[in-house]
């Protein structure tokens, strides 16, 4: 057996260092990473939900009713962003994501409080996101008028969609928009910058190719692979764990197109910054984990402060996991959600020119 | 005469370092016109400036009547540009690389296939379409490069450095499809480090730090070259060597096998004489004046290098 020599290894390490040294980019990720990252994530993520959107019926409009939407509205769970008249307009609103949280106050409120008939109330949840559901669980036991002795069962949970409180049921819709997000990503991003690696490149800016095409004949392929890629989620979730598919497969793969789409012009776009697919791969990742974290897959959005929710509010991943929890669990149509898919479009319609412009058929 | 390639004080800068120093020069149509100079002269800057590739930091170039900077996608229509280093699919078969570039210049897609396998029948390549490009020897990867730079029949080939890295038999072959399309027309600009290569070109420009420092055909370089080649024999060559070079009148030495090469200014009307006399009894020398090749033509052209020694940036697109 021969040993080791120190002197080797530290050969090969110094070399890295050299090698590190080199790689702006990395070099830069290699504190970036962790700064962004940890001020980013640890300002941002918070598990105490507020201000959920809500509305409120109340067929009883006693002051006591009154006196209880007031309390719930002082505990900041909830605001009061819509108005309906009734049960089926509540479950509409929810349908479409306008609110999460509905209360139904029946007419015979007064009497119910009166002989302690509990439930006094009602709690319409969306429960296709998780969090909401966590969060209106301290609302059930608000206190009623002044009868503050104990904790009643003020209001009796209804959850909308998942009332068994399956995981899968809430996981595969977000998942089908977290994994594409990564592949979509990485696939262009790397498969640009691994042109100008090989040198193939410096042959395709020497032909008459305009950038436009090789840019959306780039992205073709990946449309395709991206179809086959939420179809497979979609599969392996109904078969195996039994998710209910309630609105429409048309809706629901126009919306993956569009998604599809948007992400892989992010791809473009990182191609275009990166020299190395090991670069490319980095910032592919930067442009992941926020997305994957702040976009209300992992950790409620509602308990995000304003301005990441701004931030937020760019990511593709942010937009079509509200159309496809809505369209596969709650049986929205993608027109309702419309407010959600035009971020998609105007993301990719941006991302896609800067990409275009960024790319130059030039070597300068 | 038609001229393919003319520049006008073309000059591109990397930052502080001048890549290509106001070169001028006219490449007439059908030509086969050499590129010569050191690793880092500027060779491949140049040639892809001619291609639109890079723009000049100063000056102009018209290729094919075409000017780079304002046009430079329709020049690309017309041109064709083999890179140094192999630039196809490696993962994509010898047919299917041809295919893709085919497309790629809309060419008729009815005579596509027959255009293929004539090109890979010309080429060589016939008995092996399904191959992958990265499992081909360097000659064939070589010939297969031509195959798909020369598909759209361009009027104006850059060829830089193609034989780097292919055996000599192979070299002359090449050089056979370079003369056949240079006979129908078609415009050559060759770079090569090889001196063989360099003779059998119509006309050489030498590069040097960027700069142009000799043009003109094999035949007016070598005739107007300035200085005088000595051919020496010794025993102690080496020996020989060092008191030779220190002379002011020796421009350079170059050792071939047990011969010396000293190139002598031409002010020296003696040269023998002047060589003998510097050199002590304990060396005896035979020596007679022999006709100049190319090398020391490329050897006097590039002096200045030894002091000056540039580094090609590595461009990225």
């Amino acid at each position: 057996m021969t040993f080791l020599s120190g002197a080797r290894i530290w050969a090969v390490a110094k070399k890295e260092f050299y090698h590190l040294r080199r790689d702006h980019l990395t070099g830069g990720m290699v504190a970036g990473i962790p700064i962004v990252m940890t001020v980013l994530f640890g300002y941002a993520i918070n598990t105490d939900v507020r201000n959920l959107h809500a509305a409120a019926v109340d067929e009883a409009n006693t002051s006591a009713s009154r006196a209880l939407l007031a309390d719930a509205r002082a505990s900041q769970v909830l605001q009061f962003v819509e108005s309906a008249s009734s049960v089926q307009e509540l479950e509409m609103l929810i349908a479409t994501g306008k609110i999460s949280i509905g209360i139904y106050i029946p007419p015979d409120f007064e009497e119910r409080v009166i002989h302690q008939r509990t439930p006094y109330a009602q709690l319409l949840v969306d429960d296709s996101d998780p969090v909401i559901l966590g969060a209106v669980r301290g609302l059930s036991n608000l206190p009623v008028g002044t009868n503050l002795s104990r904790r009643p069962d003020t209001f009796a949970i209804r959850p909308l969609y998942n009332p068994e409180r399956r995981s899968a049921i809430f996981i595969v819709p977000g998942l089908c928009g977290v994994i594409l997000t990564l592949t979509m990503v990485l696939f262009t991003s790397i498969a640009i910058v691994r042109e100008r690696e090989r040198g193939n490149l410096e042959m395709l800016i020497t032909t008459p190719v305009k950038s436009l095409e090789l840019m959306i004949g780039k992205i073709i392929p990946y449309v395709l692979i991206g179809y086959l890629q939420i179809s497979i989620i979609l599969l392996l979730g109904v078969v195996l764990f039994d998710v209910p598919i309630r609105g429409t497969l048309t809706d629901f793969y126009i919306a993956s197109g569009v998604f599809v789409i948007s992400t892989l012009s992010l791809g473009l776009l990182i191609s275009t910054i990166a020299d190395t697919q090991f670069q490319a791969f980095q910032v592919t990742f930067m442009t992941f984990l926020p997305q994957l974290l702040l976009s209300g897959f992992m950790f409620p959005f509602e308990g995000m402060p304003k301005a990441v929710q701004y931030l937020a509010e760019v990511f593709p991943l942010t937009h079509f996991l509200r159309i496809v929890r809505g369209i596969i669990l709650r049986d929205a149509s993608l027109s309702s959600l419309s407010a959600e898919l035009w971020p998609l479009v105007l993301f990719f319609v941006v991302v896609m020119l800067l990409a275009t412009s960024r790319f130059r058929k030039r070597l300068d | 005469m038609t001229i393919a390639i003319e520049t006008h004080d073309l000059t591109r800068n990397f930052g502080d370092l001048v890549a290509v120093d106001h070169v001028n020069m006219s490449v007439p149509t059908g030509s086969i016109y050499g590129f010569l100079g050191p690793n880092g002269c500027g060779k491949s800057t140049t040639i892809r400036m001619l291609c639109g590739l890079l723009l000049p930091t100063s000056g102009s170039a018209t290729v094919l009547g075409i000017d780079t900077q304002k046009n430079p996608e329709e020049l690309k229509r017309h041109i064709g540009y083999m890179t140094q280093k192999f630039s196809l699919y490696t993962d994509l078969t010898v047919t299917e690389n041809l295919e893709f570039i085919s497309r790629i210049y809309q060419l008729p897609g009815a005579t596509r296939q027959q255009h293929i396998s004539a090109q890979l029948e010309k080429y060589g390549l016939g008995d092996r379409p399904a191959q992958l490009a990265g499992t081909l020897s360097g000659g064939q990867k070589q010939r297969l490069a031509l195959a798909a730079v020369t598909l759209h029949e361009p009027e104006l080939l850059f060829l830089d450095e193609p034989t780097s890295a292919v055996d000599p038999e192979s070299r002359r072959e090449f050089w056979d499809f370079l003369f056949d399309m240079s006979d129908r027309g078609t415009t050559i600009l060759v770079t090569t480090h090889f001196m063989d290569e360099a003779e059998r070109c119509h006309a050489l420009a030498i590069l040097d730090a960027g700069a142009l420092v000799a043009d003109g055909t094999p035949a007016d370089l070598l005739a107007d070259l300035p200085a005088t080649v000595v051919e020496i024999e010794s025993e102690q060559i080496r020996a020989v060597r060092e008191a030779l070079i220190k002379l002011a009148g020796v421009i350079d030495t170059a050792q071939i096998g047990r011969h010396l090469h000293a190139l002598v200014q031409p002010q020296i009307s003696a040269p023998i004489d002047y060589l003998q006399s510097s050199l002590s009894d304990e060396l005896p020398a035979s020596m007679s004046i022999i006709k100049p090749n190319l090398e020391d033509v490329f050897v006097i052209s590039t002096q200045r290098a030894t002091q000056n020694v540039t580094h090609e940036p590595s461009v990225v697109a």
